[in-house]
């Protein structure tokens, strides 16, 4: 007879249903009765709602490049910004806003990176928090490395990264979880899992049941929420935050949830995803319910709901034109591109730059 | 005969290639069911089913190390990369494994894949979706590197890359993907690797480039010729191994060179070439080979993307230095 040497299971986490009532059957977190918190991030999950629709609007109308859409995911991103501390470090891929918006990036400087322009990296989130990571899962690596050098010295400190359902099959990811686990890292994976790869769905990356098991696999402990539960994502997130800043270790969390977008606006998702999965996941989607839930405990209204969406759309439209008058009124010139470089611009740079000064006008056509 | 243009030269050839040779297989993130994200597999999949056509899990370090295992026991892969900035992750089984399969096994394995992409700026990309890394592979001993400029020539490079023994990087101007629409006959007739094409026979001043520098490299020559210059244009195609012959053939006839590359100018193909020139062609040169590049910076979003890119003004402003040599 074989003997057990080990045997695993993976906990999955939801307080707050899709109709906007809270499970019956297990105990719900304080945080559940923490009105002005969950309001406070409602609040930011609708703004961060309206600046997506524009920025697709911008897209569309030629005033913006191709933008990666965060729709759908604004209770993971959310949760994500929330559970941090500003020393903490974020390592983001490429849609998560809001969490971003919490930690102070502003829109503006969202659309100035998509819009074309380096400056939009340089933002106005903490300084040590990581630009937008476009090759997959590289910036769980980063993670790992930040959440190194804080132990190493001696700060209370957790560096927190995100990555897809297509990202969990990368190498870079599986050697972040192996060296969170082997130097027991203050270090948080967060696989927010759209379903969706581009066209490639969840069940083609691999048949496990579950991605949070390879943080398992890898000696982490490893939970799956539901990743349109505000409530159930913050909740892991402080659980995680908290037990790595205490010296625990790094820990990965499932957020599943759905893209309800194109995986960019370059992309046509009506191309390989069928309709009736868009509809039935629009009925999960994370804003309705927690502005259902806020309704029923009588800490929201219709009435704040309307205030609310007239003052997103006015920040949003403010960001818009704060944009649109950098990069029109305010350009980088040719010289930009050089002045980052190094340290210090070498001399054959020094030539190069000298040279292009001579084409200014060169780049107005294509 | 279709009028197609260059990306629809690469599908009528892999479409070709996979009828022909059933040990053909594309694989790569979305190249099934969605066809590529420029549509350069489009109607593959249906036609050629989930075996030949494989959408694989995102991880680039897979399909390149796999594409190497695969190509070296029987299976004919043409693995595509989404973009150019997503082949660094696979350059470790290009540069140690792929490159090397034939020589370190003395030949009793070899590694015929093809690694096809679409390179270069000037689209309005995001971040890491225009670069030119060329030189990168060129430099890589046992890799074959080409990259065509036209529709006919995207057909029958890569028919001829497929086909080839060895591993092919297939790097695909993307910039001029849809630019031109040509003739091109869907008869299984490849191109020669490892030879330049001359495009337009000149006296007076050679200008050598390849991928999609050949449209500010023809704007350039209109220009030239205009002010009464004879100019004849060469298409390198493949950048590794390079033909020096054709480039020193016509510079003996010229006396004057302008090379013109997307990619950095530094370590890159414009200063292989001029080397060349330097080391075998010195005698027939009457003035200095000029280099219009890419600069050494890493590559601007898209808002300054064409700053950072030679345009036609710049190679005219070159080949008049040259010219006004005596």
């Amino acid at each position: 007879m074989a003997q057990t040497v080990a045997a695993f299971k993976v906990d999955y986490f939801q307080f707050l249903k899709p109709d906007g009532k809270l499970v019956e059957d297990q105990q719900v977190p304080s945080l559940a009765r923490d009105y002005d918190r969950l309001v406070e991030l409602y609040k930011l999950m609708v703004l961060t709602r309206t600046f997506d629709k524009k920025a697709v609007a911008l897209q569309r109308t030629g005033k913006l490049g191709t933008y990666a859409s965060c729709l759908g995911h604004e209770a993971a991103h959310v949760s994500i910004g929330a559970a941090m501390r500003e020393e903490d470090c974020f390592a983001p891929m490429y849609r998560e806003y809001g969490a971003q918006f919490y930690r102070g990036v502003k829109m503006s400087e969202v659309l100035m990176y998509w819009g074309g322009d380096e400056r939009g990296n340089n933002f106005s989130g903490p300084k040590h928090d990581f630009a937008w990571c476009v090759p997959i899962a590289t910036q769980c690596l980063h993670a790992a490395g930040a959440a190194l050098a804080y132990k190493l010295r001696g700060e209370e400190r957790v560096a927190v990264s995100v990555v897809g359902d297509g990202g969990s099959s990368k190498g870079d990811f599986l050697e972040a979880i192996n060296a969170g686990s082997a130097w027991k890292l203050p270090l948080v994976l967060v696989i927010v899992n759209n379903q969706w790869a581009i066209s490639v769905p969840r069940k083609k990356q691999n048949t496990a049941a579950t991605l949070a098991q390879k943080g398992i696999a890898g000696g982490l402990p490893s939970i799956q929420v539901d990743g349109n539960d505000l409530i159930a994502c913050l909740w892991a997130m402080d659980k995680a935050v908290n037990a790595a800043r205490a010296g625990k270790g790094a820990f990965v969390i499932e957020m599943m949830t759905y893209r309800l977008s194109d995986h960019t606006t370059a992309d046509d998702a009506r191309r390989y995803r069928p309709n009736d999965e868009v509809e039935d996941a629009w009925d999960k989607e994370p804003l309705k319910r927690l502005k259902a839930y806020l309704i029923g405990q009588g800490a929201w209204s219709e009435e704040q709901e309307a205030s609310l969406l007239e003052e997103c759309s006015q920040w949003v439209q403010q960001a818009a034109d704060e944009y649109v008058d950098q990069v029109e009124n305010n350009p980088q010139g040719v010289t930009a591109m050089f002045d980052y470089m190094f340290a210090e611009l070498p001399h054959d740079l020094e030539a190069q730059r000298a040279y292009a000064e001579q084409f200014p006008e060169d780049g107005g056509h294509h | 005969m279709a009028q197609i243009t260059l990306i629809e030269g690469v599908t009528m050839a892999l479409a070709r290639a996979m009828e022909e040779d059933p040990s053909v297989v594309v694989l790569g993130e979305d190249v099934g069911v969605n066809g590529g994200v420029f549509r350069a597999t489009a109607g593959l999949h249906q036609r050629f089913g989930d075996d030949r056509v494989i959408d694989t899990p995102l991880a680039e370090v897979m399909i390149a190390g796999m594409s190497v295992g695969a190509a070296s026991q029987g299976i004919k892969p043409v693995a595509e990369a989404q973009f150019c900035g997503f082949t660094m992750p696979m350059v470790d089984h290009i540069m140690c494994h792929a490159g090397r399969m034939r020589n370190r096994t003395r030949g009793r394995l070899s590694c015929p894949m093809v690694l096809r992409f679409p390179s270069g700026g000037g689209i309005h990309a995001p971040e890491h979706h225009s670069e030119s890394p060329e030189a990168l592979f060129a430099h890589m001993p046992g890799v074959r590197v080409v990259i065509p400029s036209s529709p006919s020539r995207a057909y029958g490079l890569m028919l001829a890359a497929i086909r080839d023994p060895d591993p092919v990087i297939f790097m695909e101007p993307k910039r001029i993907y849809r630019w031109q629409k040509e003739d091109v006959v869907d008869d299984g007739e490849e191109l020669p690797l490892d030879v330049c094409y001359t495009l337009r026979d000149g006296e007076d001043i050679t200008l050598v480039t390849w991928g999609s520098m050949i449209k500010e490299t023809m704007q350039a020559a209109d220009e030239l010729e205009s002010q009464g210059v004879s100019v004849e244009v060469i298409d390198v195609a493949t950048v590794s191994p390079l033909d020096m012959d054709t480039i020193i053939e016509s510079v003996e006839r010229t006396g004057r060179c302008v090379i013109i590359q997307e990619a950095p100018k530094h370590c890159g193909v414009a200063s292989e070439i001029a080397a060349g020139l330097a080391d075998a062609g010195i005698w027939h040169l009457h003035a200095p080979v000029k280099r219009v590049c890419g600069y050494d910076v890493i590559m601007p979003l898209y808002r300054n993307e064409m700053k950072y890119m030679p345009s036609a003004k710049r190679i005219v402003h070159a080949a008049q230095q040259v010219l006004e040599v005596s």
